[in-house]
Order: C-alpha cells, then sequence, then structure tokens
C-alpha cells in the first residue's frame, strides 16, 4: 500500500474554555461533560477498531483539545494506542490555545507521541485579538510559541487570522513579520468568515461589524500569499503554508484527496471505500447513543462515481498540487473552459495537472463549477 | 317561432342574408356579436358567457379575434318574416389581413362599428375599405352611446368626412346595455342584400376559414355562391385537385349543426375527411368533381409568411416534445409555417415563418399555454433580398445565411405603406416615432378638426419589432396604426453579430440597416450585460459588423468566492452546493466557458427604452 493510502484518526474535542464569536465548530464552553465525553469516545474506538488499523496521522481537534487535563489527554490517547495501531513516523497534531498551555500538559502529551502543534495564535495585535474575542494576549500568544518550541516539538504551526476591519495591510504584516521571526514549520492564513449562525455573523446582520469587502480580502489574500513565498513558505493549500512539503499537513491532506480517515467524537466525519458517515452533533445524544452499544451516527452516504469525481474537482484545486488532467479530463472536464481560465490566468496546466494560481485560489470556490461539463 | 320548427323550414335565398362586423381593436365588436346571439336565443341567459365566439383563452383575454366564427341567427323581423343572418366574425388585426378579406368575400354587407367616444380609427379605415373593395353594403353603427365621453354629433362628423358615408344612416346602439339592437337586425335584413347566385350552375363555394377537430379532421367554412353541397358529393379543391368526399355538412350555431344540404347563397362548414389545415388553402374555390367549375373564384392568394423567428426549447432535452407540439399546433394553423434550425448556442430548434407579430406572438403564447412548451425565441427577422455579383439573387430571413458582404451587389428590404391616425397634439412624437424608424415620405391629412391621419413609408424590420408598443406610449394610447405591405426597396443592409468573448452567438445575430446597426448593438450588449452574471473571469459583450466592433460591454469578474476552510465536516456540504449550481448550469447555454441565463435572450426582445 502507498504510504499516502494510510488512514488518518481524528478526534473531535468539543470543549473550549470560552466560545469564539466567529467558530463555528461544535463545542460547549463547560467541563461538565468531558468525563461523560471521555468514556464515550472510548466506547467509539472499540467499534471501529477492526475496521481500522495503520494509521499514519493523528489529529486532536476541537474545540479546544488542549483544554482538557492532562489526565484525561492521558486517558485519550492510551486508549487510543492500546486500541489501534499507528506506523512508525506518524504525524500525530494537537490544537492549542496560547492560554491554558502549560509545560507539563506538553510535555505529557509529547510523552504519548504527539509530535506537531497547532497554536490557535489568530493575532499579534490585541485589538484584533479583542475583536475576534479571543482570551489571550499577543504577549501570551508569543511566550506559548517558545514554550512549545523549548518543549522540544520540531513541528510547530501558527494558525492566524487575517481580513477583519480592525486590521491594516502593515498591522497584518507586523504580526507575519513576528511569526516569521519565530520561524513555525507551519502556517495557517484563515481570512475571516462570517458563518451562518455564528454570534459574528448576527452582529453583522445586526450592522455592527462588516466584511472589508471582495476588493480588500483579495489583496490581502494575494498579498499574504506573496509574502510568505517570499520568505519561503509554501502556499500549499487556500488557507495553509508549509515552510517545506515535509511540513503540510499530512492529516488535513487526506481530507483533500480522499484518503480514508476515521473521525471520532461529536459531529465528526469520517471516510472510507467511498462512503462518507458522520456522527451526531450533541455531546448528550452522542453518550447516550454509544451507551446504548450503538454508533452515533447522524447520516452517511455512499458516493457514486460522478459525486467522487466532482469532489476530486472541487477539493483538488484548492491545493496547489491541483488536479491530474487525465483522471478526469475525459469524463468531467470542458476543454474550452478550461482555455478560458488558462487564459485569464486562473488555473496553469503542468506536466498534465491543472493547477489554480494565487488568484485562481481567490476564486477555488466556481473553479469547479466552470471546469465541468 | 321555436327554433326547433324553425329549422326545419327550407329558406330561400331571399330569407339569407350574409354578413360581418368590422370595427377597429376595443370598438365592441364581440359585445356587439354577444347581443345579437342572445337576442337571436341561440343562448339563454344562463348559457352566456362574454365574448361568446372567442373560444381561445388567448382572445378572451387580448379582447382580439384570432380565428373567423360563424354564427347562423334566426331573426324574425318586424314584418314577419323568417331570416337566416350569418354572422362572419372576422379576426381584426392587419397580420389576419387576407384572412379577413376572404371572409368579407363571402358576405353582401357589413357593420362598421365606430366607437362614440373614440371615434374613426386607424383600422376602421382599413377595413373600410376592405368592405369598399369586395362592393359590400356598409352600414355604419355607432356604439358605446351610453359613455358618458360619447359624442355622437362628432363620430357621425367623422362617418361623414374620414370614411364617406352618410352618418344620417347611421344606426346608434350601446352593445353593452343592449339598446339599438333590434335596429341593427332590422338594418341587416331591409339594407343587406340577399345574396344572389345559380342554383344550377356548377359548385363553387368560397373556403374562408377551416379548423382542425381531433376527430373529424379540417371542418371547412365556406359560402357557397353556385350550386348546393351535399353529403357524398364527391368536391374537388381547384388550388391542387385534391378530391374528397364529403362527410358532413351543416352551420354553425354556436355548435355544428348537420344539415342536409348547403343551399346556394348559404354558409356553412364542410366535413370531408380532409386530415389537416394544412391540406386545404383559404380562399379556393370548392366544386364538384363530376361538374366542376371553369375557373376558381377571384382573389385567391397563396398567403406567405413576412416574419420569421427561430423557436428553441430551454431544455435541449424538450426538442422532441417541442416538435410534437408544433406538429400539432399547426395542425389548426396553417399559415404557421416551420424548419428545422440549429443554433450553436442554443442547440437544435426550428425555424418558423408567421403572418405578422401578433401571429408570433399567438403561436408563442398557445405553445407555451396550451402545450405546456418553455421556449426561447430570438429576435424577429423580415425576409431580406440580396442581389450577388454574379447576378442571382438570394432570398434571406435567417442572419445565419446572410451572404459573404463582398460578393453582394445590392440588398433590398420589404416595405410597407402605415397609417396611423392620432389626435393632433402627438403629431411631434409620432412624427419623429416614424421618422428614427426610417419612415420616409410622410404625407399629412386632416380629415376633421383636431385629429391627423399620417401615412409613412416605413420598411417592415422597423414595425415588427414594439413598433406598436412604441406608438402606444407616446400617443398614451391615442394613436391608432394600420399597414400594408407594399413593395421591395434597395436598402443598405449589414449583419450584425454579437460577441461573448470573442465568440459569436448566432442565437443575437441580425440582419440590419447599417445605419440602425449600432444603436441596435449598444441595446443587445446593454441588455445582455445586466442579465450574464458574474463569472471569474472578466466577460466582453461585443457587437460587430464583419470584423468591426461598434459597440461593447464588459462584466467584471468577481475577484474572491473561496470558502477558508474545507475540511472533513464541510466536504459533503460543499459538494452539495457543487451538485445544485451544476445542475443550474445545465439550464444555462454555455457560450464558450461562458455561462448565458436563458433570461438574457429573452431580455434582447424586451421593448426598448428610448
Amino acid at each position: 500500500m502507498n504510504k499516502e493510502q494510510h488512514p488518518g484518526l481524528y478526534i473531535h474535542i468539543p470543549f473550549c474554555g470560552s466560545k469564539c464569536p466567529y467558530c463555528d465548530f461544535y463545542s460547549v464552553a463547560s467541563r461538565a461533560e468531558i468525563p461523560a465525553w471521555l468514556q464515550a469516545v472510548q466506547r467509539e474506538v472499540l467499534l471501529y477498531r477492526e475496521r481500522f488499523h495503520d494509521f499514519d496521522s493523528l489529529y486532536l481537534g476541537g474545540g479546544t483539545p488542549a483544554f482538557l487535563a492532562e489526565r484525561e489527554l492521558a486517558e485519550l490517547l492510551e486508549c487510543l494506542h492500546k486500541h489501534f495501531t499507528f506506523c512508525p513516523q506518524s504525524e500525530m497534531t494537537i490544537e492549542a490555545n496560547p492560554d491554558g498551555l502549560s509545560r507539563d500538559k506538553l510535555k505529557a502529551v509529547a510523552a504519548l507521541g504527539v509530535n506537531r502543534i497547532s497554536l490557535g495564535v489568530q493575532s499579534l495585535d490585541d485589538r484584533d485579538l479583542k475583536y475576534l474575542g479571543r482570551t489571550h494576549s499577543s504577549k501570551q500568544a508569543l511566550k506559548s510559541l517558545d514554550m512549545v518550541r523549548s518543549c522540544g516539538f520540531a513541528d510547530v504551526g501558527a494558525d492566524l487570522m487575517y481580513g477583519l476591519e480592525t486590521q491594516s495591510i502593515q498591522g497584518w504584516r507586523k504580526t507575519l513579520d513576528q511569526i516569521l521571526e519565530f520561524g513555525p514549520e507551519h502556517i495557517s492564513c484563515y481570512q475571516l468568515t462570517f458563518e451562518r449562525g455564528t454570534p459574528l455573523w448576527k452582529m453583522k446582520a445586526a450592522g455592527r461589524v462588516r466584511s472589508i469587502g471582495e476588493k480588500l480580502e483579495s489583496a490581502f489574500f494575494i498579498w499574504t500569499s506573496r509574502y510568505l513565498d517570499k520568505h519561503g513558505y509554501q502556499h500549499y493549500e487556500i488557507s495553509n503554508f508549509a515552510r517545506s512539503p515535509q511540513f503540510m499537513c499530512r492529516h488535513n491532506r487526506k481530507y483533500w484527496s480522499h484518503i480514508p480517515y476515521l473521525g471520532l467524537g461529536p459531529s465528526a466525519h469520517s471516510f472510507h471505500a467511498g462512503s462518507r458517515w458522520w456522527n451526531v452533533k450533541s455531546i448528550r445524544e452522542y453518550c447516550r447513543l454509544l451507551a446504548e452499544g450503538k454508533a452515533p451516527l447522524e447520516a452517511s452516504e455512499v458516493l457514486s462515481e460522478e459525486q467522487l469525481d466532482l469532489e476530486t474537482l472541487d477539493l483538488g484545486l484548492r491545493t496547489s498540487a491541483g488536479i491530474d488532467l487525465h483522471a478526469l479530463g475525459g469524463r468531467l472536464i470542458m476543454d474550452e473552459a478550461l482555455a478560458e481560465l488558462q487564459k485569464s490566468g486562473l488555473v496553469k496546466v503542468t506536466n498534465g495537472r491543472i493547477q489554480p494560481t494565487r488568484r485562481g485560489f481567490l476564486v477555488a470556490d466556481s473553479l469547479p463549477l466552470m471546469l465541468c461539463s | 317561432m321555436s327554433i326547433a320548427l324553425e329549422r326545419k323550414i327550407k329558406l330561400t335565398m331571399q330569407q339569407i342574408r350574409n354578413f360581418s362586423i368590422i370595427a377597429h381593436i376595443d370598438h365592441g365588436k364581440s359585445t356587439l356579436a354577444d347581443r345579437l346571439i342572445q337576442l337571436a336565443g341561440l343562448v339563454t341567459d344562463r348559457q352566456f358567457r362574454d365574448q361568446i365566439l372567442d373560444n381561445m383563452d388567448i382572445e378572451r383575454e387580448r379582447g382580439i379575434t384570432i380565428k373567423s366564427q360563424t354564427v347562423l341567427l334566426p331573426y324574425t323581423s318586424r314584418s314577419g318574416e323568417l331570416f337566416h343572418l350569418n354572422l362572419i366574425d372576422t379576426p381584426g388585426h392587419a397580420d389576419f389581413s387576407y384572412e379577413v378579406s376572404r371572409a368579407l368575400a363571402s358576405c353582401e354587407g357589413v357593420l362598421l362599428l365606430v366607437d362614440a367616444s373614440q371615434g374613426v380609427q386607424a383600422q376602421t379605415i382599413a377595413n373600410l375599405y376592405a368592405a369598399m373593395e369586395h362592393d359590400l353594403t356598409i352600414i355604419p353603427v355607432i356604439n358605446k352611446i351610453d359613455l358618458p365621453s360619447a359624442d355622437i354629433d362628432r363620430v357621425k362628423e367623422q362617418i361623414e368626412h374620414d370614411l364617406g358615408l352618410e352618418s344620417d344612416h347611421a344606426l346608434l346602439c350601446s352593445a353593452k346595455e343592449g339598446t339599438g339592437i333590434e335596429d341593427v337586425f332590422e338594418a341587416i335584413v331591409n339594407r343587406i342584400p340577399a345574396p344572389s347566385g345559380n342554383a344550377e350552375a356548377p359548385l363553387a363555394a368560397l373556403i374562408f376559414d377551416a379548423h382542425y377537430d381531433p376527430f373529424r379532421g379540417t371542418v371547412v367554412s365556406c359560402r357557397v355562391f353556385d350550386g348546393t353541397l351535399r353529403p357524398g358529393d364527391i368536391i374537388r379543391l381547384m388550388f391542387n385537385g385534391t378530391t374528397h368526399k364529403v362527410e358532413e355538412v351543416g352551420v354553425f350555431r354556436l355548435n355544428r349543426e348537420s344539415r342536409a344540404e348547403l343551399s346556394t347563397g348559404s354558409v356553412g362548414y364542410v366535413i370531408a375527411g380532409i386530415k389537416t389545415v394544412a391540406d386545404i388553402k383559404i380562399g379556393d374555390t370548392i366544386t364538384l368533381d363530376s361538374n366542376p367549375v371553369s375557373s376558381s373564384l377571384p382573389g385567391f392568394k397563396n398567403i406567405k409568411p413576412v416574419v420569421f423567428s427561430s423557436l428553441y426549447p430551454i431544455s435541449s432535452d424538450d426538442y422532441p416534445s417541442l416538435l410534437d407540439s408544433l406538429e400539432k399546433y399547426k395542425l389548426n394553423d396553417a399559415a404557421l409555417v416551420y424548419q428545422k434550425d440549429s443554433s450553436v448556442a442554443l442547440g437544435q430548434g426550428f425555424r418558423c415563418g408567421f403572418l405578422g407579430l401578433l401571429h408570433l406572438e399567438i403561436v408563442q403564447e398557445r405553445l407555451e399555454r396550451e402545450f405546456d412548451q418553455s421556449i426561447i425565441m430570438t429576435v424577429p427577422s423580415v425576409q431580406y433580398q440580396f442581389t450577388l455579383l454574379d447576378g442571382t439573387t438570394l432570398t434571406v430571413e435567417n442572419p445565419q445565411y446572410y451572404p459573404d458582404p463582398t460578393v453582394i451587389k445590392s440588398s433590398a428590404e420589404p416595405f410597407i405603406r402605415a397609417t396611423i391616425i392620432l389626435p393632433e397634439r402627438y403629431m411631434g412624437a409620432v412624427m419623429k416615432l416614424c421618422l428614427e424608424r426610417r419612415g420616409a415620405n410622410p404625407r399629412i391629412t386632416y380629415p376633421t378638426p383636431a385629429r391627423v391621419e399620417i401615412t409613412f413609408d416605413m420598411p417592415l424590420a422597423e414595425v415588427v419589432f414594439d413598433f406598436y408598443d412604441r406608438l402606444k406610449t407616446v400617443t398614451q394610447g391615442y394613436g391608432s396604426f394600420d399597414y400594408e405591405l407594399i413593395e421591395y426597396r434597395e436598402s443598405d443592409l449589414v449583419k450584425l453579430d454579437i460577441l461573448v468573448n470573442a465568440e459569436r452567438v448566432d442565437a443575437l445575430s441580425l440582419i440590419v440597416h447599417r445605419e440602425r446597426a449600432r444603436e441596435w448593438g449598444v441595446q443587445v450588449c446593454d441588455r445582455l450585460k445586466e442579465e450574464i452574471p458574474r463569472h471569474n473571469f472578466k466577460i466582453a459583450i461585443q457587437g460587430a459588423i464583419g470584423g468591426k466592433i461598434i459597440s461593447r460591454s464588459t462584466i467584471s469578474p468577481f475577484r474572491k468566492d473561496v470558502t477558508a476552510k474545507c475540511y472533513g465536516g464541510d466536504i459533503t456540504r460543499k459538494r452539495k452546493l457543487l451538485e445544485k449550481q451544476k445542475k443550474g448550469k445545465k439550464r444555462m447555454k454555455m457560450v464558450g466557458s461562458g455561462m448565458i441565463p436563458q433570461s438574457a435572450f429573452v431580455s434582447v426582445l424586451k421593448a426598448r427604452d428610448e
């Protein structure tokens, strides 16, 4: 089996110290349900231990996984190691926030195999952090980066947000410069989106906050891509940059290339052998179903060949690697549209692959629609 | 006398009257017909509905008559004599002037209806001339005398001056209120002559209409001039010599009623196993195969379409169903002609020929309404003539076949004579409109004070598109319009192409006069700009003559639409959205890589905002 085909394991840890107004991932700002959830997720592990093995990535996401106590994280990781097998040199990531992070916690997870940290820095400007409703300061963020490094983590990612109305290009550049000075292996730059139903979305609807507009968003995006490129970071997916190919997030890339993954925890999604299934969102419902010995599924789907192709097109055009023209070309892609998109400088064709340009990344949602027949 | 009894009595020619009602639109023709039918006792008050002769929804809604209808009205005169009055209801639009002329040829007289407040209008005059041509007795009837704005004296003056008729003989009525209707009946009996004809001569019957019955085939409406028509007769159609055995003859009294014969001078129907209405010709003569007449009745013309447009199904999957609908529709409308056509932009479709713009609208509306078709029509075109350098002449009604301009020696387009009657105060606006539409050679007369009659020679192409709407607008509804085709005149014609990102959209091409090309090009570019959604690349829309760009507009691309995050949970949701968009894309027409929504093609046809 190709190394790339090893499945990935995702654990959704739906707990946070506080809810950020822009976030639409499922989580609750309370510890109350952690014990029940921890018990349930271990039950869920048992449901899949026969079907999945030889994972080469683990991703503890959330929520705020590092919000769990050391002891809880240890219990979880021990359970995973006990029932699942992991390849040597697996990528094992934990998401963490600058606040609530301690040396002890970092050392504890490192001891259980976690070798990659994705740190929710978001910004190094306190005005931005306040706008985003974050509970940490820029000072704390810088301190936590140093702490992660000094605890021996050789693969550190910084998650940033930009395109805020509080932010100027100069301010954004200042954040990036400080991050570059630190020199993480991976940088995620998420442009602020007003996700439906979030507090931020409601504030926008009420006219209390606003988006910076298509023109500035585009300018920020292109500038960021160029700037990081100049500093040696490869823009390998819409929002993701890596210092070298080995630091591209192995786990996340599975989502974008139809490599199997198993997601455990409320609202987690799994994909295997052409089908996708996902769990119920509510923690309570999740725990109840598992207590009854049932899989906590909300729904599932079996993807047709056509749907798989469409997803390949959609997901592939979000990555710099693009899509293999010959794998899909004949069935799905319209030559005239491809020519037009090339002419417009939105995609380029290199070595038989259609690859989005920087400007192509910006309109990646409509590229598959334009290309498909 | 009861209808049952009356039916058994055979009437002599002296007791028959054949007449028609002619009027400008909205002057109350259908209402008067309704009143006559009611008073003749054909329907009880309970069965009655307005516009009883207008069967089609579209006729009732638009208040126009499209198909001729005939109805036999029994009437016992004040002197106690029984008459059979055949009312031939005619279409009221210039598009159907040939049908009208054949219907009038079947009559001895007409009621010329004039609205008491609006007075004489363009179609009043056009209809009067048509009736005079057939040497018919004309009875002026002033209708709507109940209206507060009725001005009977003024209308009488117009009848005297504009129409040259004796206004003393004009009848006054209100079809709506039912007043004066009996006077109308008496005038028909006393003033319109009985038909004349020779019962012993070979059969000569004029076909003035036909409609299709799914069970019986074509039901032919005719007027018997000489001889008698009976079931069992072998008839011959003079136009093509085909013979048919008569299955049934009869008269229309709202429904068909069979009779033993159609005698000399009478009007009725023939059913003779004729499959479709296209198998007969309006204006043709029916005779007996065993004893034919030596020559046809006069006035026969093989009518040809004057306005052309292509029809495409909105979804190309619907092509077979559109074909089927056209075939069925054609059963009842011989005037529509169509042949297969195809367009790069719109796929398989049909090039159709129509009698005029109203006819085109009717066909479109009925296909959509009665046959449930969703169609796109291209910009209407007239038939152009091109003389090439090698001396050959070409007739072109489809811009696709516009010849190579380097070999064109001369080109010509059909002209009409337009007659417009309007209150004097709108004259400036109407003159301006007509001059914009390349009207030439204006003649202005003042038939009565404050009213103007203008005639213009104009290219037909300028009126097939929204002229009537514009006229209505600039005269606030007071202007009336009629036209007749006169001749082909030399004209500087070019083909205007519309390019979307440098690719020609063939369905939007148009043959147009050089001077009008730019204006049209600008308008189409602007319309398309409004209708084509923004893409992720720039879209240039251009109007071009040959290689020369004469108008342009640009749709700027959107810069950003990307979703920032896409991980496990978002993939299904994102794909579902894409599947939905992809489905929507199927309803768009792809030109190169650009998506043009159906609405863009329709918008090009919308009236110009001037």
